[in-house]
């Protein structure tokens, strides 16, 4: 069949070149080769990683968006036309990786948090503590407290397992088979170094991460891949997983070619074979399945940690949610449209399930109106950028977001959302050992870590701000939150007031 | 069997209170239970180190849920969900299954006397050290083996040879791994998406057999009648059943 | 009610269970709702409920109405409305007793009422009396009709089935058959008309799983006149069995054909051809009435009851005999728990039923 396309991006070399050959031996996609002293590239392999321009010694590489002219047409984008003749030239569902790219309004770009001013002070997060630790587990509704014959007070209620985190950032769930075992050996690390928690996925955790334990949360997802007692026993806590939010209602199937024997040992299938994660669990059915499995979960671990349930945002989330929170979930995860994925079809990544903004504010609201909201810690996730996104979720309700794509960004990922083709340049969603050495273990260590630091300082720059010195007194607090240009009904939904309004 | 074994009346107690005792004694060292008065208690053999179990009554629901190691026979029927995430054991059902049974299944093995339900051997998974089987003596429903990516899957079929009952449809669907054995054949139509006919080599012979003397001395059956009718074996027609379903939405076709 | 809560359906998760004696004799209400009691762990305490066959022998020829109001101010309008359009004989406050884990609860009274011949104009009965139930509950306020069979009731509330039954004194009601629910619903405040079982003339339905196709069921019943009022995708499946066994009297194989239809690659299957057209037009003109996601289910009526899974088998179902007596429930230690040695106990093979059949022709509604 002829092909159609034209490339996406050109790769030129400019005047600064020295023919190096740097960017030929940087290239994973096949782009580049040597010809006649000078990168000849093979434009329709690009997929605009930026690997080659960043380690240019002379800065001569540039890659350009291949804009030969298609006559305009809002309603037919031209990426939608390229689209269709892929699936005309291939008869197949288009794969992409990372999250959602389609201009959906975003509502943290249209929060605006308020500011302690003249009748109540700020704080000073350089001068006075600023307590960001939070806790991960359910929590009793009340504490039932005796004195003792000394006249001491005793605390009689038994508090369920509770996991500490310094901050409130969890790293949030990528498997291995999506990313490769250095990207988990940076993220056990750095979790344990930053005090907080990470989330093998459901691909199984290597042996050799077994000593991070303590700050390690497993999944027991729909492939229930490398579950086994030692695996559930050494976790800090478990989470099944029934939804992601870049792939909402759908299974996941990581590519054979991904499945090396490492990948194939952890996950219990043979080298080389697709790795399928059913849609559903095959044994959840209806919410009192879940309770029996969360139950099961329970008794194999003797009660011993937090058990949680990770679901994608989607349009009853609050309902799902309760029923989650009364089968016994300790913890919900709560993933929204924006999340991240090593692979989906393309269109369920962009078309289905809805913003973390308002599942979040529709949980936070629905588990209140219950009486439940402290049976759960929830975790939100899907598309948390920044700082103020974090803040922002905290004040509408959540108690710890989870970062997934912010992380892979500050170990270098660009979004070229290339990560199904498992030829990652950058050596995060590859499982080739020599494009998985890229990613140096001790200074991908280090960047998250700086990227925790980071975010903390500013976490505490805006508590303090806001007059806070203890994030309990901002979690759930919308009162904090104003909005600019957000629709009645969703300003209803987030609880949020517009700008302007005491 | 070596040892005393203790008795302990499930009569009227909740699952929690039976396991939490059931867990005490084997704690204490004894390693021979027998449960009487069983009737829907769930869990039972989840969390608990290896020993040996005999269930009089009906069991609740993920009966040896991630069971590591314990030996549990059963007098009566079990339900939904048994041998959940089972990593290594045995369950011996003398009588028959739910739905989901199996579900993930690791290691260790499972037997049954009479029927089994639907879903059944789910993505049963095997590694090199471990490879689950489950032997059904009567008829399995729809959706058997799917998703299997190792282990042995078995159904005989005793009783109702040539009926239309034996087993059902979409059988082996998205199978990547492992070997489904039905007695006395199967047709076509009923074999899911991603399974195909192998024949039986003396390798599969040799494994059907060791499972199937092993099962019948267990039922007090005859395994020479048992072996002498002829099974249909099932396998993956690919360990990449989804390959052609993709195509990437960037970088070159 | 609001846009919203017009919207807002509740899905549940549950356990079922029914007791029927075939020869009609009495099966005390204390035994389902034991039978309820021993699948405790699948309901979370948020809906429970019963429907009784046969328990107001002495008024069986005329329609029960069990309606509960949020507020004693709403009754005059419905008690005015009933006596403008039926004849009453009788009206009266359902019994109760305080019963701990059951809180705050709808007053629940029984009319028991004929309908004038003069009043019909030209209507069939029982349509006359579903569309009384259906304006009672689209238009009056804080109001609605829980049952309107005759010689049969519907007792349910939010609290776990074993409550119900003490909070309704079941105790005290003789019936010949009972079906009855635990519900784990994901609801925000506790509504007691959205517990199960759902019932419209002597149907009466109550079902395990989430009903994926509700919105278009809903909007298909609406057009046969049946309003949607009850927040719950359980309401749905009584009228479209109203509609289709009794409305268009469409035999029950055929209903479950709709309900759970065979797959294509079935159909083509089948080696009669009057049969793969007979399917296949079930599938081209009933397609609004699949019912698409997990469910398991029990119909009952006043001949008998039929328990049904759908077409993969995604619910649990367990049925038995014991002599004359048929049960079904969600798990066979709930059967075993009210009858320890049945005669047989099986589990219903997907999309086909599991029937108990009253064998007495007097009982019949």
């Amino acid at each position: 069949m002829r092909n159609y396309l034209l490339p996406d991006f050109l790769v030129r070399a400019g005047d600064g070149c020295t023919g190096c050959g740097r960017c030929v031996r940087e290239c994973s996609f096949h782009v580049l080769e040597m010809a006649g002293g000078r990168p000849k590239a093979n434009h329709a392999r690009c997929v605009a990683c930026r690997r080659c321009v960043t380690f240019c010694p002379t800065g001569a590489l540039r890659v350009l968006a291949n804009d030969t002219a298609y006559r305009q047409n809002p309603y037919w984008p031209a990426w939608l036309r390229q689209d269709l003749m892929r699936q005309a030239q291939t008869g197949g569902m288009l794969l992409a990786g990372s999250g959602n790219d389609l201009p959906y309004s975003s509502l943290w770009d249209h929060l605006l948090l308020d500011a302690s001013q003249v009748t109540n002070p700020s704080i000073d997060p350089l001068r006075e503590p600023m307590e960001v630790i939070t806790f991960l587990g359910r929590k009793p509704s009340e504490l039932s407290v005796s004195v003792a014959e000394d006249g001491e007070l005793c605390l009689d209620t038994e508090v369920p397992p509770q996991l500490r985190l310094e901050l409130p950032i969890v790293f949030g769930a990528m498997s291995l088979g999506a990313v490769n075992l250095n990207v988990h050996r940076i993220l056990a690390a750095a979790a344990r170094d930053a005090g907080t928690l990470w989330n093998c996925g459901e691909g199984g955790l290597h042996e050799e991460l077994y000593e991070y334990g303590e700050n390690t949360i497993v999944q027991v997802a729909s492939g229930r891949f490398g579950v086994h007692t030692r695996y559930l026993e050494q976790a800090a806590a478990i989470e099944i997983k029934m939804g992601q939010g870049a792939k909402p209602g759908i299974g996941g199937h990581l590519p054979g070619e991904k499945v090396t024997s490492d990948i194939a040992s952890t996950r219990m299938i043979p080298e080389g074979a697709d790795a399928l994660s059913p849609a559903p669990h095959h044994d959840i059915y209806s919410i009192e399945d879940l309770a029996q499995l969360i139950g099961a979960l329970k008794q194999a671990t003797h009660d011993s940690k937090p058990i949680g349930v990770k679901i994608a945002a989607v349009h009853h989330v609050a309902a799902i949610a309760s029923g989650a929170v009364r089968a016994g979930a300790d913890f919900l995860t709560i993933d929204g449209f924006r999340g991240g994925t090593g692979a989906a079809p393309k269109v369920i990544r962009n078309h289905v399930g809805i913003p973390i903004e308002l599942a979040l504010a529709a949980v936070d609201d629905r588990l209140r109106q219950e009486g439940i909201r402290n049976q759960v810690t929830l975790i939100a996730s899907g598309g948390i950028r920044c700082s103020a996104d974090m803040v922002k979720a905290v004040a509408l309700g959540a108690d710890a977001v989870a970062i997934g794509t912010a992380a892979l960004v500050s170990l270098g990922c660009t979004l070229c959302q290339a990560c199904h083709t498992g030829r990652c340049a950058w050596g995060i969603t590859t499982q080739e050992a020599s494009l998985s050495a890229r990613q140096d273990v001790a200074e991908g260590t280090e960047r998250l870590a700086n990227l925790l630091h980071a975010w903390d300082a500013e976490l505490k720059e805006m508590l303090g701000a806001l007059g806070i010195n203890a994030v309990e007194s901002l979690r759930g607090n919308r009162e904090r939150l104003r909005a600019l240009g957000v629709d009645a009904e969703a300003l209803s939904i987030l609880g949020v007031q517009t700008a302007g309004r005491e | 069997m070596a040892g005393t074994m203790t008795t302990v009346d499930a009569r009227g107690l909740h699952y929690r209170d039976l396991n939490q005792r059931l867990l005490e004694l084997v704690r204490q060292g004894q390693r021979h239970l027998r449960v009487e008065n069983v009737l829907g208690q769930r869990y039972i053999g989840t969390g608990l180190p290896p020993a040996g179990l005999e269930l009089q009554g009906t069991p609740g629901e993920d009966l040896a849920a991630f069971m590591d190691g314990s030996i549990i026979r059963v007098f009566g029927n079990v339900q939904n969900a048994v041998g959940n995430t089972m990593n290594s054991g045995r369950v011996i059902v003398h009588g028959s299954a739910g739905d989901v049974l199996g579900h993930s299944m690791r290691g260790g093995e499972i037997w049954i006397r009479g029927n089994a339900g639907y879903r059944v051997g789910i993505h049963m998974k095997a590694s090199a050290s471990s490879s689950p089987a489950i032997v059904v003596g009567g008829t399995a429903g729809d959706f058997l083996g799917e998703y299997m990516a190792g282990g042995t899957l078995v159904v005989l079929g005793l009783g109702c040879e040539g009926s239309e009952r034996l087993i059902g449809n979409w059988i082996g669907t998205g199978m990547h791994g492992g070997a489904i054995f039905i007695r006395g054949g199967v047709q076509d139509y009923r074999l899911g998406r991603g399974a195909t006919r192998a024949d039986c080599d003396a390798a599969d012979l040799a494994l059907l057999s060791r499972q199937v003397v092993l099962y019948c001395e267990e039922f007090g059956l005859d395994p020479q009648e048992v072996l002498s009718a002829p099974f249909a074996k099932l396998t993956p027609v690919t360990s990449r059943p989804y390959h052609r379903l993709y195509a990437s939405s960037v970088g070159e076709l | 009610m609001t846009a919203n809560e017009r919207h807002q359906y509740v899905a549940s998760g549950c356990a079922t269970g029914g007791i029927l004696s075939e020869t009609g004799d009495v099966v005390p209400g204390q035994r389902i709702a034991d039978l309820m009691a021993a699948m405790h762990e699948r309901s979370n305490g948020l809906g429970g409920g019963f429907a009784g066959y046969g328990i107001y022998p002495e008024m069986a020829d005329y329609y029960a109405f069990h309606v509960m109001y949020d507020r004693d101010d709403y009754r005059a309008e419905v008690e005015r409305l009933l006596a403008a359009a039926t004849f009453l004989v009788r009206s009266e406050r359902v019994y109760t007793r305080a019963t701990r884990g059951i809180g705050p609860a709808p007053e629940m009274w029984r009319y028991f009422l004929q309908v004038p011949p003069a009043s019909l104009d030209g209507l069939d009965e029982q349509d006359y009396v579903v569309r009384l139930v259906m304006r009672i509950n689209r238009e009056l306020r804080g109001s609605w009709v829980v049952s309107c069979g005759k010689n049969m009731g519907v007792f349910k509330g939010v609290g776990y089935p074993e409550d119900i039954a003490n909070f309704f004194r079941l105790e005290d009601y003789r019936g010949y058959q009972w079906i009855a629910h635990g519900r784990f619903p994901t609801n925000t405040v506790a509504w007691w008309g959205g517990a199960h079982p759902f019932s419209l003339l002597d149907w009466a339905i109550v079902h395990n799983g989430e009903i994926s196709s509700y919105g278009i069921n809903r909007r298909y019943v609406e057009m046969y006149g049946y309003n949607c009022t009850l927040r719950t995708d359980t309401e749905v499946l009584v009228y479209l069995v109203d509609l289709l066994i009794r409305r268009q009297k469409l035999p029950w194989r055929l209903l479950y054909a709709v309900l759970a239809p065979p797959f294509w690659e079935q159909i083509e299957r089948m080696t009669q051809p009057g049969k793969r057209r007979l399917y296949t037009a079930v599938r081209q003109v009933y397609g609004s009435a699949m019912a698409n996601g997990p469910f398991s289910l029990i119909i009952a009526h006043s001949g008998g009851m039929i328990g049904l899974a759908d077409r993969a088998k995604l619910r649990p179902l367990v049925a038995a005999r014991v002599g004359d007596v048929f049960l079904l429930a969600s798990e066979e230690s709930a059967i075993r728990c009210v009858a320890p040695a049945p005669d047989a106990i099986w589990s219903p093979k997907a999309g086909f039923p599991a029937e108990g059949v009253l064998r007495q022709r007097e009982a019949a509604a």
